[in-house]
């Protein structure tokens, strides 16, 4: 084994290109886990820890550019306001140690199913910053995850950074576990309401062979809110409208039978999750909605 | 390969490294500094927890090469960075041969023979786990004083619900949690007394 150090993101490309099966390592916590149970041998690790520019974030007008390394305690500190779904979902990765450590870039790398970062990336809206020596190009999330633990990147590729949508209404992110420390999600959810285009987005994790979004329960929910002029109106939500939701969102999963979880049970939890955190959402709209009346 | 890093406030180099090797076992098998134990090897249980640059982290799961001109505190390591956040005199850390030749006495018992160093007595959490009760068969303890004592730095005067936050990576299989509880109650109560 090799261990290639590169101390610029220039010289980290070039080294992906000349050994193309380098595995990138930056916070480890997935990467030494295969290695320390031998699962995995690569012949050249490639360690990212010495490029800076991966540890930084920049908040603009729209998105937040997150660069690939910027650890989940680092998210959870300072991005809670422009990315809280995010936020919210980095504070459930294991433990203090691993929120040290990880961070999104690694999340993606990996593109396990059950990864927390997957379902509020996709509720929120990103784009995964891609690059190699032959350029940078920009994977809408949508068409990121390619399989279980399979991703759009070709084999010269790093992931630079992410480009994720800055909250314009409220989100949430939720888990199931056995515990609230250390787990990895039996299944997991994101939603976000987009009031700027009177959208709901949403995310779901390990109940399926990729990260996916409910897009039949989406368009759903959207016609269903804009029928009943709800983004004006700041109305509830009626149960029966909330229903359909969680049983649309439970029939996007396809998910299967093992040691976390059933398939079955993992269908009921999304559809319970999509509608609790639909209706902490727009619970959170409705109040911010009153606020705002109240001021004017 | 070879690697150079600062252990302990003191520099250090560890020869013949494996490439796919973990910190941890550079730490326990090159430098032979055992306090940082060995157990999931997945960064589930935290008994390996030591400080990189300031920041616990679950040694099992840093490269080795990674560790390359970065700063490890272990728990061997960790009375001499108590003593000098206090705001203690010299600063010139702990040598491997005083950190292998450690023993778990409190302060006072340090003439005894010459067999322990000065800078090998007790930070004031380890005291706080004794004083408590706090250690069983103590394999996690280890990990939990450095996790511990991080927050207790960052957050002298932690609630519960912070404690278990913090500790919340480290895992005791003997199941004493709650003297674990008490014992950083205490330390932080020790600290506040002292401020």
């Amino acid at each position: 084994m090799d261990f290639l150090r590169p101390a610029s993101w220039e010289e980290a490309l070039a080294a992906k290109a000349e050994h193309p099966t380098a595995v990138p390592i930056a916070g480890g916590t997935d990467v030494m886990v295969e290695i320390n149970f031998d699962h995995r041998r690569p012949e050249y690790l490639l360690d990212l820890t010495r490029i800076g520019d991966l540890y930084e974030w920049e908040a603009g007008e729209h998105s937040v550019r997150l660069g690939a390394s910027v650890p989940y305690t680092r998210i959870m500190e300072n991005l809670r306001t422009e990315l809280p779904g995010l936020a919210l979902a980095s504070h459930t990765v294991a433990s203090p140690q691993i929120r040290n450590r990880g961070g999104v870039g690694g999340n993606l790398g990996t593109a396990s199913p059950a990864g927390d970062a997957h379902p509020a990336l996709l509720a929120a809206g990103a784009e995964v910053e891609a690059e190699s020596v032959r350029g940078t190009r920009r994977i809408p999330i949508d068409a990121f995850y390619t399989g279980v633990k399979r991703n759009a990147l070709a084999a010269d590729e790093l992931i630079r950074a992410v480009h994720i949508n800055k909250a314009d209404g409220p989100q949430q992110f939720s888990k199931v576990g056995t515990r609230n420390a250390m787990v990895i999600a039996v299944c997991a959810f994101g939603l976000a309401l987009h009031p700027e285009t009177r959208t709901v987005r949403t995310g779901i994790g390990s109940a399926a062979p990729t990260p996916i979004r409910a897009t039949a329960a989406e368009e759903f929910l959207n016609a269903a809110l804009d029928e009943d002029g709800l983004w004006d109106s700041g109305r509830i939500i009626t149960p029966s409208v909330a229903k359909q939701f969680a049983e649309l969102c439970a029939a996007a999963c396809n998910p299967i039978d093992d040691v976390r979880g059933t398939a079955r049970y993992r269908r009921h939890a999304v559809g319970v999750m999509a509608r609790r955190t639909l209706m902490w959402t727009w619970e959170s709209y409705r109040g911010n909605a009153r606020t705002m009346e109240g001021a004017a | 390969m070879r690697v150079n890093f600062t252990v302990n406030g003191r520099p250090q180099q560890a020869d013949d490294v494996w490439e796919g090797e973990s910190l941890l076992y550079v730490l326990r098998e090159r430098l032979g500094l055992p306090g940082s134990k060995n157990a999931c090897e997945q960064g589930e249980c935290g008994s390996c927890t030591v400080r990189l640059d300031g920041v616990p982290v679950c040694s099992c799961l840093v490269a080795a090469g990674q560790a390359e001109g970065r700063e490890i505190v272990t728990v061997e390591g960790l009375a001499e960075h108590a003593r000098q956040r206090a705001g203690g005199e010299d600063a010139c850390g702990t040598s491997l041969d005083e950190a292998r030749r450690w023993s778990p006495r409190g302060p006072g018992s340090q003439s005894d023979e010459g067999s322990t160093s000065p800078r090998a007595t007790l930070a004031p959490l380890q005291q706080a786990f004794i004083d408590a009760g706090a250690v069983q068969c103590g394999f996690c303890t280890p990990g939990l004083l450095v996790a511990a004592d991080e927050m207790l730095e960052r957050n002298p005067n932690p609630t519960d619900a912070d404690i278990r936050e913090a500790l919340s990576g480290n895992l005791c299989r003997c199941t004493g949690y709650e003297k674990i509880m008490d014992a950083v109650r205490l330390a932080a109560a020790r600290q506040g007394e002292e401020a």
